[in-house]
């Protein structure tokens, strides 16, 4: 198949180096294109998008680049401004060598969540592939990145720039002032921890006065609703045993450090008692980039399925207005195809699910039940199936959910049966692997739910938490990490950060490994090199 | 929507990180370029190319799940034949399914590539050339442009568009050419006096003066190829530092290749260094049995000869050749001999006055190297060669003599031969 498309495509670049006069419809013909083209191919896309989707998208800003400032902005994860640090050039040598030795291709693109929302383009793209980026990129990701709730809730679009540019300019401060080494390693440290550096909730927020008085009304009110005198009369249970000194204390401490904490990046920088001010500066902002990054790792799949179902819509709707040509369209669906290509378990070339067909594979199956439903689909959805509305519910699916929810909450029978998914356990108590479920009528819940846990954030990365500290005492801190399933901390590198977490707090650093019955390994370590 | 044309931005953003990098992993990076220059040709040496450091010391810990124990569940596509309850055999141990790395980042090496400028940065740190060979000969190699003034004629690219302006300014003001704006202005004035009364003479007149500065418009054009001029380069010639480097080397049956191999390394060095301090470098490659000759490289290290030892021949091959092709007043000369020590005891002092009298003046430098197997270390006296040039070395001090008998000898003579006054670069604290 995709030899084929190959072959159509040589044939076709070869046609269309023959003056053959264009229909005036088509937005280009051949390979070729200059700033005209592209605006023209924006405003066609944008027409479809916009118009006959409906998408809802941040302006968009497009920015040619050659390959070779693609790798740098591989190695600065895609930011157009970055702190400097010796890691991000670690990247670089890597991807640069890949890339000269031929193992690795590049991006046809790459698209910035801000507003206005840029997308870069490598000029060696086709007129094709630069209408299938615009697609995916500035109408795909920039709807997703506007729309999706956990974006909206963590992400500030139009703030982002403007931070970063702040925050390199900083560090950049800081390293001439302090010298290089210092900074350097109070990164190293961050980085570390930067895993650990997000707040997964949104925090209460203190409510303003007006709202304060009115609660409290309310409240008084349903109380005199509910009063009964009678309740007066029933006998107080017996006065429990008063607490002791030593627990009043602790509660009292962890009360006022507001602990257990998860964000360790965050306790270090509100608490830890040697660093100084500039320390927490750089702490915080390593901390808030990697809380801006954190809605993109929830929501990698349903992300890149948004973006290549736009994209795949919108090119189709061009080929059937004759906007592009029967060549491009095959270009574009060599392309495509190679992009959601799943390999199956036993094949060589499989490294994990493919979140491009993963996600791209549940766009079309959620457009698929609200048009044309089968009976299971019916009973499995009541909710979309058969409405008739396969856009609306797309976009209500995209601005509402993240990749573990939209898995539990769509993943039909039909998509676990085409893919073939089933679901192993692998306990190493048990001599071999079991296979859990499949998708069978007993299992289609089983791996739906097996699948979307393994898209859950919050359980991928170990849960650690900041649970005690005697500030007045030896100042010891104390983590926990909650083992789940029997699985532990890969030891030497736990030991690593643990290090440079014990010379961000200045005093030692204990980690116990445990679930509610079994204490699996304690790890301790006392500060070589404290910052202060 | 924006379309912004990036391009043509300044490359190289992430040059200072790359860098910062290189500094960081700055030990290993020299330990593993050290090693494979071992492995290349002279001329291919300073490459650059491919770097293997130990991923340990760049390593960047996170806290993450180990990948032993506990109990864990993988969700896989393209389910063929098992059914719930099959039992399937565990993989070894990794690469258990899904469970491999993601990030690619395992416990393996970290390769990556230098630049030829970063390869030789790091395998020639703190090297200097001896104070005493800090002769600059020049010799004219190589013209560069410059700019001297303008010319009526020329390609397009160096027109030049300020000077081609004044001239046209300067020639439409001399010949009177009305400027686009008074025309306008007398069209509107033409226009105003139509619609007034009586003005009709005024207007016919000005009528006729505005056909006139059109006729002179047209006549006298706004740039004519007369105005037109491009800008001039003279090539003028700049001297270029060079050094021609004479590797002279015993071929006959008692060099083994071993021997030839550690002085093939000890030619690279000095090839690599005197490349970074010269702008151009020729290579001569002498070999003597009894007679001497000039060859090629592959012939000088590869090709088999058989004769006894006569150094002198190989020191006038090197005088004929200086006097034919390299005269020493336009050349830095240096000259590395190596040589397993033995010579014909009779021609000994013949190689040394021919050393003194006629060799050492020409060159900069003039290192010997005495190659031999490990086992002939402490051998007593040295060899005959070395006991002849002993005197030598003491008197003058553009002569050195080392032995080396290993690899790993190699480079630390080099760093020893060279080292920067102060730096204090012996070859066991340069590898530490």
């Amino acid at each position: 198949m995709s030899d084929d498309a190959v072959l159509t495509r040589k044939k076709k670049s070869r046609l269309v180096t023959a003056p053959v006069p264009a229909p005036s419809s088509l937005l280009f013909n051949g390979p070729d294109w200059n700033f005209e083209t592209l605006s023209r191919i924006f405003d066609a896309v944008r027409e479809i998008g916009e118009g006959e989707l409906g998408l809802d998208t941040y302006r968009t800003q497009i920015e040619v680049i050659t390959s070779e400032q693609m790798l740098d902005a591989y190695s600065s994860v895609g930011m157009p401004l970055f702190y400097k640090h010796w890691s991000f050039g670690k990247d670089f040598a890597r991807n640069q060598m890949m890339y000269n030795k031929g193992y690795q291709g590049l991006a046809y693109e790459i698209v910035i969540n801000s507003d206005p929302c840029i997308c870069y383009i490598m000029e060696e793209n086709s007129a094709t592939m630069q209408t299938l980026v615009l697609a995916h990129a500035a109408m795909g990701h920039n709807h997703f990145f506007k729309n999706n709730y956990v974006f909206r809730q963590w992400t500030d679009a139009s703030g982002i720039a403007d931070y970063l540019s702040f925050a390199k300019a900083y560090i950049a401060k800081c390293e001439e002032r302090y010298g290089l080494e210092a900074v350097e390693r109070l990164i190293d440290a961050a980085h570390a921890l930067q895993s650990h550096g997000v707040h997964r909730y949104p925090g209460k927020r203190s409510m303003d006065l007006a709202t304060e008085e009115r609660r409290e009304k309310e409240r008084r009110a349903h109380g005199e609703a509910l009063f009964n005198d009678l309740w007066r009369t029933v006998p107080q249970a017996k006065d429990r045993k008063p607490a002791t000194k030593k627990k009043i204390d602790e509660e009292r401490r962890k009360a006022i450090l507001k602990l257990p904490e998860e964000n360790i990046l965050y306790f270090l920088e509100k608490t830890a008692p040697r660093l100084q001010g500039w320390q927490r500066e750089i702490l915080r902002i390593i901390r808030l980039i990697a809380q801006y990054f954190y809605p993109q790792r929830q929501t990698k799949m349903m992300n890149e399925g948004c973006a290549t179902w736009t994209h795949h819509r919108i090119m189709t709707r061009l080929h059937e207005k004759g906007q592009i040509s029967d060549g491009s369209y095959l270009e574009f669906l060599h392309a495509h195809t190679s992009v959601v290509m799943q390999p199956e378990f036993d094949d060589r070339r499989y490294s994990g699910i493919n979140p491009y067909a993963l996600g791209f594979a549940m766009m079309q199956d959620i457009e698929r039940i609200s048009l044309t439903p089968t009976d299971e689909d019916r009973s499995w959805f009541p909710d979309i199936a058969g409405n008739g509305d396969a856009y609306g519910t797309l976009k209500n699916v995209w601005a509402n959910f993240r990749d573990e929810s939209i898995i539990s909450q769509y993943l039909s029978p039909h998509l676990i049966r085409k893919m073939g998914l089933f679901h192993i356990v692998d306990d190493h108590a048990e001599d071999e692997m079991e296979v859990a479920a499949i998708h069978d009528e007993r299992g289609y819940r089983e791996v739906r739910r097996a699948l979307a846990r393994k898209y859950d954030v919050a359980r991928s990365d170990p849960d650690i938490q900041v649970v005690d500290v005697d500030l007045a005492g030896d100042r010891r801190l104390e983590l926990r990490h909650n083992v789940m399933e029997g699985v532990t901390l890969e030891e030497k590198d736990t030991d690593r950060v643990l290090q440079h977490l014990a010379d961000l707090w200045g005093y030692e650093v204990r980690l116990v490994e445990a679930d509610d019955e079994t204490v699996y390994a304690e790890h301790k370590c006392e500060p070589i090199r404290p910052f202060a | 929507m924006n379309i912004i044309d990036r391009r043509r931005d300044p490359g190289g953003k992430s040059l200072a990180n790359r860098q910062r990098f290189i500094r960081r992993a700055r030990a290993l990076v020299r330990r593993a370029v050290r090693e494979a220059s071992g492995k290349r040709s002279i001329k291919d040496i300073d490459k650059g190319g491919d770097i293997v450091v130990p991923a340990d010391g760049v390593r960047e810990p996170v806290l993450r799940r180990g990948s032993q124990g506990g109990k864990r569940e993988y969700v896989l596509p393209g389910n063929k034949k098992y059914v719930r309850g099959d039992g399937i055999q565990r993989p070894d141990e990794e690469g258990g399914g899904s469970g491999a790395s993601a990030d690619g980042e395992g416990e393996d090496d970290f390769r990556f590539a230098l630049s030829n400028e970063e390869f030789l940065d790091l395998f020639l740190e703190d090297l200097e050339l001896p104070d005493l060979a800090k002769r600059q000969v020049m010799g004219v190699e190589e013209t560069r442009p410059v700019c001297a003034g303008f010319r009526s004629s020329g390609p397009p690219s160096s027109l030049s568009v300020s000077r081609t302006m004044r001239n046209s300014l300067s020639r439409r003001t001399a010949l009177g050419r009305p400027r686009p704006q008074d025309i306008a202005a007398m069209e509107a004035e033409i226009a105003r006096l139509d619609g007034l009364d009586g003005q009709e003479d005024k207007a016919t007149a000005l009528r006729a003066d505005l056909e006139r500065k059109r006729t002179r418009m047209r006549v006298v054009p706004f740039i004519d190829p007369l105005d037109v001029r491009y800008r001039r380069y003279d090539q003028i010639p700049r001297p270029v530092a060079r050094a021609v480097m004479f590797c002279l080397m015993d071929v006959s049956g008692s060099m083994d290749e071993h021997m030839k191999d550690l002085a093939k390394r000890f030619y690279s060095l000095l090839y690599l260094f005197l490349k970074r301090r010269y702008k151009r470098v020729d290579v001569v490659f002498i070999r003597h049995t009894h007679e001497a000759k000039e060859v090629d490289e592959e012939t000088f290290f590869h090709a088999r000869e058989s004769g006894g030892t006569v150094v002198s021949t190989a020191l006038e091959e090197m005088a004929r050749i200086v006097q034919d092709r390299f005269p020493a007043n336009q050349w830095n000369i240096y000259a590395a001999q190596a040589s397993d020590g033995d010579n014909l005891p009779m021609d000994n002092l013949n190689t040394i006055n021919l050393l003194k009298s006629v060799i050492l003046p020409l060159c900069q430098y003039y290192a010997y190297l005495e190659v031999g197997h490990s086992r002939d270390d402490g051998g007593g006296e040295g060899s005959s060669l070395w006991r002849a040039y002993a005197p030598v070395v003491a008197s003058d001090e553009r002569m050195a003599m080392r032995k080396v008998s290993h690899r790993r000898d190699i480079y630390p003579v080099f760093r020893e031969l060279f080292a920067k006054e102060g730096a204090g670069g012996t070859g066991a604290e340069a590898e530490a």
